[in-house]
């Protein structure tokens, strides 16, 4: 890996994204505004209901932001013949997908201070264990998106397939990540299945995050997440081949 | 010789594309002449190391297509304009310079060798096909690669911008850059030191474009072109 090169990719996504004040305000503004959403939704419920779903739309939404965005972006690349000129200059592999996930990863940790700020300084979300920490969680959790986002686009043959992967990958992640039904009640085979998929631990940590100020069983749920990138970003440079047929 | 290819085969969707094919590309400007589709393109990313091939070998600079040591020193410029469109001119040339650790100095030469100083700062997606596909040539001229290999680059171009480019290619000629141009256009093959016309991936003759027309007996490429393709 070089980092000059991997920072240069990072600035210029950067660069294309400030461009791009329509997908940029999605990016930042969205997940604030459906937290919001929610929150008046359990108005008339009683203020813990928002305290039991509000940690794990933390964990949702710089997942699901950040997958899609990656996938189209990186489909994009592929198929604009950018990343074929790319591959034939000295770029490494890792830094091209390096850049893209400090890139989102800065863009992330934008999002999630934002709405860590929204949920718990206007929403009265209770947070027992350090608010700073819930952003890096957030942070970790966009990295996976990111990670998967970059693997699933070497598997669409167009931004429209891509796009369809997010109900194959993420909304069954999102049903089983305890948003729905606390994942120690789902039925044991789903419940195996929750302990597999990697969205499951980003909301647990979130959970635990505002339950608790013991940050032991945090660390553990974030490590599984950085390994699950990892190991997507790794996955996803096997994908990027230099030559094609 | 800056390429030798020997043997090479490339199978794309099952249908071979290019045929145990042989071929050397020297010094100078080589063109690279044949109709859409007669492998041009599989050809070129072949040289570069982006395609995937099925027998043969292909050496450029004395290593393999491809190599690590080679992505230094081959410049490629594919057929479509490779560059962001959402990023202006010069955002694209110094994202390509700092992966190719140039300097700004560097930006601005390439830029004014493509003749887009007035449009620097314009958002490539505004440009027309042309000043978008000079874009594209910009990258490949951040660096003064050993071998610039370029896939149709004067398509849809102003004659007068073509003839520069041409000039262009002639410069960094003398200053030792193998380069090698494709076209499906015939009257560009007269500006070349040395021509291949192609048809359906096979070399139907390799020479000056003197020397092409004298075999032939014919008064121009194109001519010379369909007389070896319909000997009658």
């Amino acid at each position: 890996m070089n980092p000059r090169v991997t920072l240069a990719v990072a600035v210029r996504v950067l660069t294309q994204l400030r461009r791009d004040r329509r997908t940029m305000a999605m990016l930042l503004v969205l997940p604030c505004l459906l937290i919001a959403l929610l929150w008046w939704m359990f108005e008339e419920t009683g203020p813990t209901t928002f305290d039991q779903v509000g940690p794990a739309l933390l964990a949702i939404f710089p997942f699901t932001v950040m997958f899609l965005v990656t996938s189209v972006t990186t489909l994009r690349e592929r198929s604009s013949g950018t990343l074929e000129r790319l591959l034939a200059m000295p770029m490494g592999k890792l830094d091209f997908l390096g850049g893209y996930a400090l890139a989102f990863g800065v863009v992330a940790a934008v999002q999630s201070v934002l709405a860590v700020a929204l949920s718990v300084g206007l929403l009265g979300l209770e947070v027992q264990g350090p608010v700073w920490l819930l952003t890096a969680v957030a942070v970790a959790d966009a990295l996976l998106g990111t990670a998967l986002g970059l693997l699933v686009s070497a598997f669409a043959g167009s931004e429209f397939q891509a796009v369809q992967f997010m109900p194959a990958v993420v909304i069954p992640q999102i049903l089983l990540c305890g948003l729905f039904v606390p994942r120690g009640d789902l039925p044991s085979v789903l419940g195996a299945i929750s302990d597999l998929l990697p969205l499951s631990y980003a909301t647990d940590a979130m959970t635990h995050l505002t339950r608790s100020a013991a940050v032991g069983e945090v660390l553990r749920d974030l490590g599984v997440v950085l390994v699950v990138a990892a190991a997507g970003l790794a996955l996803g440079a096997v994908t990027l081949r230099r030559r094609t047929p | 010789m800056v390429v030798e290819v020997r043997g090479l085969s490339v199978l794309r969707g099952g249908r071979p594309v290019l045929d145990r094919l042989d071929l050397s590309v020297g010094e100078g400007v080589t063109g690279l002449l044949g109709p859409s589709g007669c492998g041009k393109s599989t050809l070129l990313r072949s040289l570069v190391g982006v395609q995937r091939t099925h027998g043969g070998e292909v050496t450029v600079l004395g290593r393999p297509a491809g190599s690590r040591e080679l992505r230094d020193r081959v410049g490629y410029v594919t057929q479509a304009a490779s560059v962001y469109d959402d990023l202006t001119v010069a955002e694209n040339l110094r994202f390509f310079a700092r992966v190719l650790g140039v300097g700004a100095a560097e930006v601005e030469r390439a830029v004014a060798a493509v003749d887009l100083a007035g449009h620097r700062d314009d958002v490539v997606g505004r440009l027309s096909g042309g000043q978008r596909s000079r874009v594209s040539l910009a990258v490949a001229l951040l660096r003064t690669p050993a071998l610039l290999v370029l896939d149709e680059p004067t398509v849809g171009l102003d004659p007068v911008l073509r003839r520069e480019l041409w000039a262009l290619f002639y410069r960094l000629a003398e200053d030792g850059t193998a380069v090698l141009v494709s076209s499906h256009v015939m009257d560009e093959a007269e500006r070349c030191d040395r021509l291949l016309l192609m048809r359906e991936g096979r070399i139907i003759a390799d020479g000056s474009p003197a020397a092409i027309k004298e075999r032939a007996g014919a008064d121009d490429v194109e001519g010379a072109f369909l007389a070896l393709v319909d000997p009658a």
